[in-house]
């Protein structure tokens, strides 16, 4: 087959063509992945809020959305708090987590929704700070007194190299800590709690 | 005889990474481990057979004048397609390799490739053309990502070599990526001058 | 004073080269001469900045759910599939329409950065930082992540890559004239060069959140 000329008209048609198929083709596999990915993307939701309660049979509540973006989904069996960074330093931009706390405002578990730090680096903060690793912050209640990292005076040690992602992530825990002392399923353990701490702004709201 | 040759050349005379040098952004940016490395490798590849078969089946009916916007447009959507199935399917990936997915439209490799050979050759070989430089690219990553996850932290794939507490970690942050292809280049460089 | 944290924190914390690892490819190939190295960075500052302000507003108003002109009250339409190719051929075009203009504007700047010009469309800093200005998946601590943050952000990582390419193509230049053993000689020694300048630039992590106390952010 001859190669079509580069006059004009043929440009514009070629190109016209090429994009509506491209489009098209977009469209169609568009339509198809988006069901998929929805439901990955609830199914890790709910793995996540089952994985930080401890409890795989647990039912997951309509989630409560506050101002700043906190979602809280309150079970039975504590509360799931979606948090973020609130002064989103994290190296690549935000850093979204779940953490569970038991009715007495403890962390019973955490998980990582979403990160944009550098590929296998961030992902280390998915392990760090579980049960039984260096950086263990389970059983611990930044409702009481919020978690930092030990250079910075606290008993938290700090993921090797990644000082700035650990503070970044221990912010967002507490922050999610600050945000269920709004919690009903909470509410009595933890003001009692937290106001103690003079810190703590939210106690006399 | 010569198709084999057509699929020899990208893996070892003409490795993207090692001799040609293209893509580099990619190569230092995900191996950071092994796995990174090569799921970014295959990634690429995929991209890249496709869009060499396409781009070589429409060859004729191109004109000369627009024939990079029309392939960027070609691989602009095939990355994108990609980019879904990998959200929908495969969400570890996704997550590991973030901004770099949707920027493998912009690796010269696949550019490069479909103007330097999709473009004059038949589909048939274009196909080939396109599994040797997309294994070539892959079997690089992964080489590289291995070098940066055993020194760096011990291990490669799950296996353990040796504690982390050993581990340089250096090189499994961005100076590491720079240094450990620094070296992989100078050493394949002598194993082929010989 | 959330500005000069941008800045700073795209310039040398967080560099677009040196640890972002975006614009790998003219920062290899480009940076034999100080001289090429500056033309290439004025080209990307230039083509970055427009960029990120054309495929920004193309975000809002064409493809994002809820803000584009196509969505109705209660019936977004979600368009953001079609971002990587979008966004790549408004790039692709910007490059060769500031090409058309500078020639007829100012031929002395286009005489300086014209040979950039057509190299800019593959280099994956300029799609990579309209992708995060666009997604907001940049650190811009205690400000909104809007037009102008992202304006400064484009900025401040196109002045970021031009520092790299400089000083790498000052070191290069000076590796020039000694005696490289025969072994790592061209890419290779470049590339352990530019992994010594990555762990320099490695001093600065921490600065930002310095300077965050600082200001009080």
């Amino acid at each position: 087959m001859k190669k079509l000329k580069s006059s004009l008209v043929n440009m514009v048609i070629v190109l016209t063509v090429i994009t509506l198929c491209a489009g098209a083709a977009l469209a169609f596999a568009n339509d198809m992945t988006r069901g998929p990915i929805e439901a990955i993307n609830k199914k890790n939701l709910e793995d996540g809020i089952r994985k930080v309660l401890g409890d795989d049979k647990v039912a997951i509540p309509e989630p409560r959305t506050l101002e700043d973006g906190t979602v809280i989904y309150e079970t039975e069996k504590g509360a799931a708090v979606q948090a973020q960074d609130p002064q989103n330093a994290s190296f690549g931009g935000d850093l979204t987590i779940l953490v569970g706390f038991n009715k007495q405002g403890d962390i019973m578990g955490y998980t990582i929704l979403k990160t944009n730090e550098t590929p296998g680096l961030g992902a280390k903060a998915g392990d760090w700070f579980q049960a039984g690793q260096k950086g263990d912050i389970i059983g611990k209640n930044p409702g009481q007194k919020p978690l930092s990292v030990t250079k910075d005076g606290g008993e938290v040690d700090a993921i090797t190299a990644s000082t700035i992602t650990s503070r970044s992530f221990l912010r967002a825990v507490n922050a999610a800590a600050a945000a269920c002392t709004d919690s009903e399923a909470l509410t009595d353990a933890l003001s009692a709690a937290t106001c103690q701490d003079d810190a703590h702004k939210k106690c006399n709201d | 005889m010569n198709n084999l040759k057509v699929l020899i050349n990208g893996i070892v005379k003409e490795n993207p990474t090692f001799v040609l040098l293209l893509g580099m952004c990619p190569t230092l940016g995900t191996t950071s481990s092994a796995l990174n490395g090569m799921s970014m490798g295959l990634a690429t590849m995929a991209v890249l057979i496709v869009s060499n078969f396409i781009i070589s089946s429409i060859k004729s009916l191109i004109p000369d004048m627009v024939r990079i916007p029309a392939f960027i447009v070609v691989i602009a959507s095939l990355v994108t397609i990609l980019q879904m199935f990998i959200k929908a399917y495969a969400p570890e990936i996704d997550k590991s390799l973030g901004l770099f997915i949707p920027l493998i439209v912009v690796n010269c490799i696949i550019l490069g490739r479909a103007e330097a050979f999709a473009a004059k050759n038949n589909p048939f070989s274009s196909i080939l053309d396109g599994i040797g430089m997309g294994l070539g690219f892959t079997i690089a990553l992964t080489l590289l990502g291995a070098v940066r996850e055993i020194l760096g932290t011990g291990s490669v794939f799950g296996f353990t070599c040796f504690s982390e507490n050993y581990g340089a970690l250096v090189f499994v942050l961005a100076p590491g990526a720079f240094i450990a292809l620094g070296y992989l280049i100078a050493i394949i460089n002598k194993v082929r001058g010989n | 004073m959330g500005y000069i944290l941008i800045f700073i924190t795209a310039i040398f914390v967080n560099n677009v080269v040196l640890s972002q690892f975006l614009g790998i490819c003219p920062f290899l190939g480009v940076s034999k001469k100080v001289e090429t190295a500056s033309g290439m960075a004025a080209a990307v500052a230039f083509v970055l900045v427009i960029a990120t302000l054309v495929t920004y507003l193309l975000q809002v108003y064409f493809l994002a759910p809820g803000t584009n002109v196509f969505s109705t009250e209660g019936h977004p339409v979600d368009l953001t599939y079609l971002q990587t190719i979008v966004f790549i051929l408004v790039i692709a075009a910007l490059v060769q329409m500031v090409e058309i203009v500078l020639k007829k504007v100012s031929p002395s700047l286009y005489q300086a950065l014209g040979v950039f010009l057509p190299l800019i469309t593959t280099n994956c800093c300029i799609l990579g930082v309209a992708i995060q200005v666009s997604q907001g998946t940049y650190a811009a601590p205690g400000l909104e992540h809007n037009l102008l943050t992202g304006i400064v952000y484009a900025l401040s990582t196109a002045l970021g890559f031009g520092l790299a390419l400089v000083v790498f193509a000052g070191i290069r230049e000076q590796l020039s004239r000694v005696a490289v053993p025969k072994g790592v000689q061209g890419m290779s020694i470049a590339l352990i060069t530019a992994g010594l300048l990555a762990m320099a630039f490695m001093g600065f992590s921490g600065v930002n959140n310095g300077l965050q106390k600082l200001f009080g952010i």
